[in-house]
């Protein structure tokens, strides 16, 4: 038996040989970078709006309203009130608040809306499709814990998303904690179904039945041999499940039921430009361009990860 | 070593029976009978052949010895012990005594864990060595199923088949067992690799004193590897014999016809094919009386009514049965 090491492939964890797929991806390496870019104008936004406040999106000067992008402050605004730079890089809207101040500060509320959403719908979703594709034979009295879970989610997904979301919102103290939370719950559906389907078909490998056989006790089975092996595929799902949350919020905010001001949203920037379409066109412009780009990347992103992810398509 | 007094496992009339299940209730409409009533003994330090066609129940039997299934009836004992008495956490003490290695290399290997990672995950759950000592008994794992210590760090996906056949046996010996199932272990392997897997297999039997319960289908395999054979058709025995007595002297109609369909590594020979007609029946409903007798060549009357005894051919210490009406 020849065990040389030059006869065997070469040496390339499962790590080397996604990142080495993923790089011949130009779509998904657009989208990778407009989303780096999104993540640091997040960060920063939050930081220079807030904490040192070098952008301020709450500024308001009536002298200088309706301001096309890349104009400067009329001469009898208040020194105190010039954007930094001297210069309105977006415009001002009818109140006359800087636009790219007010985009900063969106940029992080837009994020942070769609990574928690989808961290909570997450979590339902792979506990739920996990016990339904683990314990799913269990009986409790006349029906199976499969059957329980599997009809609720079917019962959670009849309804409208999105309708179901606003009656909540509607209901709900206006908060950004509230959208968060209400989106992520009501959007575990897809996630429980596919770890649900993973599940199933993992626990019928040999490798599952041999890590019975050596006796090694369920929870480790579970989760060292089992959701490893699971979350490929979810974690393609939950990154175009990013893109969709900020979509509902930016939606929910063009509604009216969104993140309530002075909190600036992408959202309700394009729901206040609304009724100024003619006379300042980048008040709709702007945030909607935005919102397109950042829901691309993460559709291109995650179409990335799963053609990188998926084994069948990989060449051994 | 008592082994002539009690065998290592004392297996009486296993059965398991799959449910079938149908209309919107999923009521149970019938029984799959997988394995239906199988008895059989494996001594220490033998190795029991259990050839028989796809779909007769031969993995089915393996996995309910280890408790991988739950049988739907029997009684399994291992050195004296009841092992389906045995509560959840006794039998995964139990699990130490036997393991099993399968048929097929690349599922049977976690892709996202190390082979080293592998290997050694029983020993730590187990809480048999850690530290420099688990390492130490890695390597030597390593060593005895003819892998590199140092290739530990890598996965599954970068070995071939037969490496990986090494990395399974590597990790059914890591707990010290007295028993293997090896279910099909060479089946999914070409040739050359069978070989050196099967000598494998034959050296750690004897370095360790090993009993396998060699699952296959090939029978030139069994009849290089196995003391005794277990001819299994649709869930049932039909002949069990040592080696030599089975080869030689096959009593049941479907050994005999087993044996004509095996290929004689010589082209001289002329080979007498008995063909049988038909298909196996399907497990759901089994032909009554003796199971085989729709595509027996010498069926009688009897055999479609009755079920067929146990017969001992020859003196009951060289254990050859047959389940045959001719031989009443």
């Amino acid at each position: 038996m020849s065990l040389d090491p030059e006869a065997m492939a070469p040496p390339e964890t499962p790590w080397q040989e996604f990142l080495r797929i993923f790089r011949k991806d130009y779509q998904a390496l657009f989208g990778f970078w407009v989303l780096m870019l999104l993540l640091v104008s997040a960060l920063a936004g939050k930081a220079l709006t807030e904490w040192w406040v070098v952008f301020d999106p709450e500024v308001v000067r009536l002298t200088d309203k309706f301001l096309p992008p890349f104009s400067v402050p009329s001469p009898d605004s208040l020194p105190t009130d010039r954007p930094f730079g001297g210069i309105y890089l977006m415009g001002t809207d009818e109140l006359g608040r800087d636009v790219f101040a007010r985009m900063f500060q969106g940029s992080f509320v837009s994020l942070s809306i769609g990574f928690v959403a989808v961290g909570i719908s997450l979590g339902i979703g792979i506990l739920l499709g996990g016990l339904s594709g683990f314990y799913g034979h269990v009986k409790l009295w006349c029906i199976t814990v499969d059957t329980l879970i599997m009809r609720f989610t079917d019962a959670m997904m009849c309804f409208p998303t999105f309708f179901l979301i606003l009656t909540a919102v509607a209901l709900l103290p206006p908060s950004i904690y509230t959208i968060m939370m209400i989106i992520g719950l009501f959007s575990w559906m897809g996630t429980a179904r596919f770890v649900r389907a993973e599940f199933l078909s993992i626990r019928e490998q040999d490798y599952v039945t041999a890590a019975k056989a050596l006796g090694i006790p369920e929870g480790r089975i579970i989760f060292r041999h089992m959701v490893p092996n699971a979350l490929a595929p979810v974690f393609v799902s939950a990154t175009i499940g990013v893109a969709s949350a900020i979509l509902t919020e930016s939606g929910l905010s063009f509604l009216g039921f969104g993140v309530p001001p002075p909190d600036a949203t992408w959202g309700n920037i394009l729901s206040d430009g609304k009724g100024f379409i003619f006379d300042a066109p980048w008040l709709f412009f702007i945030p909607g361009m935005a919102i397109f780009m950042v829901v691309l990347a993460f559709n291109l992103v995650g179409e990335g990860l799963r053609e990188a992810l998926n084994p069948k398509l990989r060449s051994r | 070593m008592n082994s002539t007094t009690s065998p290592l496992l004392q297996v009486t009339g296993l059965k398991k029976y799959f449910p079938v299940r149908s209309g919107i209730f999923s009521r149970v409409s019938g029984w799959v009978k997988a394995v239906d009533d199988i008895t059989l003994q494996i001594k220490h330090g033998e190795t029991l052949g259990l050839v028989g066609e796809s779909g007769c129940g031969k993995t089915t039997v393996g996995r309910s010895i280890l408790r991988l299934m739950e049988p739907t009836a029997g009684e399994i004992k291992f050195e004296g012990e009841d092992l389906l008495a045995l509560k959840p956490r006794e039998l995964r003490q139990a699990r130490r005594r036997m393991q099993i290695i399968f048929q097929d290399p690349y599922s049977s290997l976690n892709p996202r864990m190390t082979i080293g990672s592998i290997v050694s995950e029983p020993l730590k759950i187990h809480k048999i060595a850690k530290g420099q000592e688990l390492q130490d008994r890695v390597n030597q794992l390593f060593v005895k199923v003819g892998l590199r210590p140092e290739h530990q760090s890598r996965y599954p996906h970068e070995f071939s088949g037969g490496q990986r056949q090494r990395v399974g046996i590597a990790r059914a010996l890591a707990l010290n067992p007295k028993f293997i199932v090896c279910d099909e272990a060479v089946s999914a392997l070409d040739v050359s690799i069978q070989a050196q897997i099967l000598n494998l297999l034959r050296d750690l039997q004897q370095e360790f004193h090993l009993s396998y319960l060699f699952i296959t289908h090939d029978l030139n395999v069994v009849q290089y590897l196995a003391d005794r054979i277990a001819v299994m058709y649709l869930g049932q025995l039909a002949e069990v014999a040592s080696t030599e007595d089975l080869f030689a002297t096959p009593k049941h109609p479907y050994t005999q016809a087993l044996l004509s369909a095996n290929p004689v590594p010589d082209p001289t020979a002329v080979s007498q094919r008995m063909i049988l007609s038909g298909d196996v029946p399907s497990p759901l409903h089994p032909p009554t009386g003796c199971r085989f007798h729709p595509r027996c060549p010498q069926v009688m009357d009897v055999c479609k009514t009755a079920a067929p005894p146990l017969i001992q051919i020859g003196p009951p210490e060289e254990g050859h049965q047959v389940w045959c009406h001719l031989y009443t």
